[in-house]
């Protein structure tokens, strides 16, 4: 090997491959794990711009959820203290933190969607709205809250991946890395699946889509805009709420002030990076976080020689800069172009729609007809 | 000076082809349209004070160990009194609210050239970094040198990173939405980087810059009186005439107002978004300058501040009107320099102001509630007239 990688130029891209490969079964559990609550963010992000709304939200529906999975769950554990655990560290007072959190996601989405269908207010004020919000409620009932310094209900444990599986030679680090995860995680891996063969696969997906690209055209063929609309908008919530929860009782067992730091922004870029497509945004949410898990394996095993000096030198900053600076460059088509939903941000009017088709010209000789 | 009274001839002459004129702006006195256009966001106001009551009284069992319908009462005159009742009160408002009356400016005018300017704290976060390390490195200097040379820094670094998303937008059409979201926290990191790196002090236990010395701004009256007040004082006309009275301006409300009459008329709408932009970051890197040399005079590598979106609540509260966002700002400069006696007086977490602003926001957006319950008519006031704001991600810009 020392000969491969002693070859200018090529051998240092040799070595940093190398590098790769010997690391990523130690730092892939720590990066499945970041990226499990931005994909699902992104999740949440992929429900509502896939029909035509803009949520930059995200962040402040996360953070709801976090602070109340841990809070109701903290209740529940002080009101009736109960020693049953089951398999995964399922408890009573967990389930229940996690049904209020994707309670509480749920009702925050109602009203961007209420703001954003009904209301047709500006959907970046109505996220905007929700983020500030997110902040100040999480922020003045946890000040509040932890004065009395409560109780922890725990936390969701891992699934033990089946030694079969684990020992697989070659890939047995990648099943296990994917696989030792909590309820919330594994439940993502599902989710992503699901929404992607549905989205492309079923009635729904095609009415989304319809929804999201043309809503005019839409409405022609007999689907319900604004229902539709506000059912994606409220299921996404769902995920917003599994995204938080997973932050304080799966991932951790407490809730610190604006602990989601950018998570749902990381999100947004994800779906975008990602082409608002499900196993994209899986994908891109991999992508960011691997950056980050790179640079902890270079702080604390840098490879030899010129190259280890080289990942050393660079900022740790830079790694954290990395999803949002690719984010940028795709979405400037730099490299390969990443469209959005066409519809997205247009709040949808049934009375407005032949006027709208006028103002636009390609579609001027439909209206007129009529 | 003019002694002429608006009518709606001239007021209309001088306001660009309007997408959505809402009936009757524009119409009668200028008492009676700032009257008009006032109502709205007074009552949201009114209105979020009696939610926020609400939610005092259903919180207080957490606050006082028992209910009390008082509580909001003594939480609200604490704020009040912790904000006007006393002349440090008063100045320390102002000081407050410099900030967030820059920042504003700088989302509102992006407003107006129809664009969301949502990179208000990264333009501040790089206007705040370029005079920190300019004031750091011209310690020796005079302060009749060293202040403009620093702010000058501030203005060119938040000018720069307002350029960026501009040149996105017009040369690429990424929404600047989403680039200036990313941009906000690249410049987290970056300052982060950069203070905790190369500009590091010396003398510090935690990672921020010396402490800056002659560029520092002088106290002018009180605690934190500073100079960098009437920059704002001056922003706010400086803003009112680049908009109202001069050509750019016009052309600027043009654009927003449709980007293809603006390109019929002869006008160039990619140079105007990407001026707007730049104008944007350089108001919003103003602030971030003011605030280092004025308030804490130094600058660390974990700077925490929310004056860049605090800014999006204050343009929109004053409806992206220099005068509006004046106002918007000293009301939301209060809320922060009397919620500190808030706490200590009626122990509610200073977290309460994102929560009124939160909810005088949602009464803004959805004006439709305010007006049914003070039936109110339907003219003016309302951000929904902000509605030519945000396009679609996907739509390319006018070329």
């Amino acid at each position: 090997m020392d000969v491969v990688y002693g070859i200018p130029i090529i051998g240092v891209v040799f070595q940093f491959i190398g590098y790769l490969i010997d690391v990523f079964p130690i730092i892939a559990p720590t990066i499945v794990g970041a990226a499990t609550p931005i994909a699902l963010g992104a999740l949440c992000g992929f429900m509502n711009e896939r029909s035509g709304v803009v949520n930059i939200g995200i962040e402040g529906m996360m953070l709801t959820a976090a602070f109340v999975a841990w809070w109701t769950a903290s209740l529940t554990a002080q009101l009736v203290p109960s020693d049953v655990i089951g398999p995964l560290g399922i408890s009573a007072p967990l389930l229940i933190g996690l049904t209020a959190a994707i309670a509480a996601a749920m009702l925050v989405s109602l009203v961007h969607a209420w703001l954003s269908i009904t209301v047709r207010a500006d959907q970046i004020i109505s996220g905007t709205i929700i983020n500030i919000f997110a902040v100040g409620i999480t922020g003045y009932l946890n000040l509040l809250v932890s004065r009395s310094a409560p109780p922890s209900a725990g936390q969701f444990s891992r699934w033990e991946t089946p030694t079969a599986l684990a020992d697989l030679p070659g890939v047995g680090w990648l099943f296990d890395a994917v696989l030792s995860q909590g309820p919330i995680g594994l439940a993502l891996l599902v989710a992503v699946i699901v929404m992607q063969i549905l989205l492309f696969r079923s009635r729904w997906g095609l009415r989304t889509r319809a929804v999201g690209e043309h809503p005019e055209a839409a409405e022609t063929v007999g689907i319900n805009v604004i229902g539709l609309r506000y059912r994606n908008v409220i299921l996404g919530g769902v995920f917003a709420g599994l995204a938080g929860a997973y932050l304080t009782i799966e991932f951790g067992n407490s809730f610190q002030g604006e602990m989601t730091n950018g998570r749902g922004f990381i999100a947004l870029a994800a779906l975008i990076f990602g082409r608002w497509t499900p196993l994209g945004a899986l994908g891109a949410a991999l992508l960011f976080t691997a950056s980050e898990g790179i640079q902890r394996a270079v702080r604390f095993g840098p490879p030899e020689g010129a190259l280890g000096e080289f990942l050393s030198g660079v900022p740790t900053q830079f790694y954290g800069a990395v999803p949002y600076l690719i984010t940028i460059i795709v979405l400037a088509g730099v490299v390969g172009r990443s469209m959005a939903p066409a519809a997205i941000g247009r709040p949808y009017s049934r009375e407005k729609r032949e006027r709208r088709a006028a103002a636009k010209p390609d579609a001027a000789e439909s209206t007129s007809s009529s | 000076m003019t002694k002429e009274p608006a009518t709606s001839e001239n007021v209309s002459a001088e306001q660009p082809p309007q997408a959505s004129v809402p009936p009757g702006a524009g119409n009668g006195s200028l008492a009676q349209r700032v009257l008009r256009t006032t109502l709205l966001p007074a009552a949201a106001i009114v209105l979020a004070l009696l939610v926020g009551a609400i939610f005092i009284i259903a919180s207080s069992p957490l606050v006082d160990g028992e209910l009390n319908p008082m509580l909001p009462l003594t939480a609200y005159w604490a704020l009040v009194s912790g904000s006007l009742g006393s002349l440090n009160g008063i100045i320390n408002t102002l000081a407050q609210a410099t900030p967030l009356v820059l920042a504003g400016l700088a989302v509102g005018i992006g407003f107006k050239a129809g664009l969301f300017n949502i990179g208000a704290q990264g333009q501040f976060l790089m206007g705040a970094l370029a005079t920190a390390a300019v004031g750091v490195s011209v310690a020796g200097l005079s302060p009749f040198i060293a202040i403009p040379i620093a702010i000058a820094a501030g203005m060119a670094a938040g000018m720069a990173y307002g350029f960026i998303p501009g040149f996105l937008k017009a040369y690429t059409g990424a929404h600047e939405v989403v680039t200036t979201i990313m941009l906000n926290f690249v410049a987290i990191q970056l300052v982060a980087y950069i203070v905790s790196g190369p500009l590091r002090g010396a003398e510090a236990s935690f990672a921020k810059t010396d402490t800056i010395v002659s560029a520092a701004l002088p106290i002018l009256i009180g605690r934190n009186g500073h100079l960098g007040v009437l920059f704002a004082a001056l922003a706010v006309p400086a803003i009112a005439w680049l908009l109202f009275r001069s050509t750019l301006g016009f052309e600027i409300r043009t654009v927003g107002a449709n980007p293809d009459a603006a390109r019929y008329a002869g006008m160039h709408p990619r140079a105007l978004i990407i001026l707007t932009m730049s104008i944007a970051g350089l108001l919003a890197g103003l602030a971030g300058s003011i605030e280092i040399l004025g308030q804490i005079r130094h600058m660390p590598a974990a700077y925490a501040t929310s004056v860049g979106f605090d800014a999006i609540a204050v343009a929109l509260l004053g409806r992206a009107h220099p005068v509006g966002i004046l106002f918007a700002g000293l009301l939301f400069g209060a809320m922060r320099a009397g919620a500190g006696l808030m706490q200590i007086q009626a122990g509610i977490p200073v977290q309460m102001i994102n929560v009124l602003q939160a909810v005088i926001l949602f009464f803004l957006a959805a004006d439709l509630i305010v007006r049914a319950i003070f039936r109110l008519r339907a003219d003016g006031g309302s951000v929904s007239e902000l509605q030519t704001v945000t396009r679609s991600y996907g739509e390319q810009v006018a070329k």
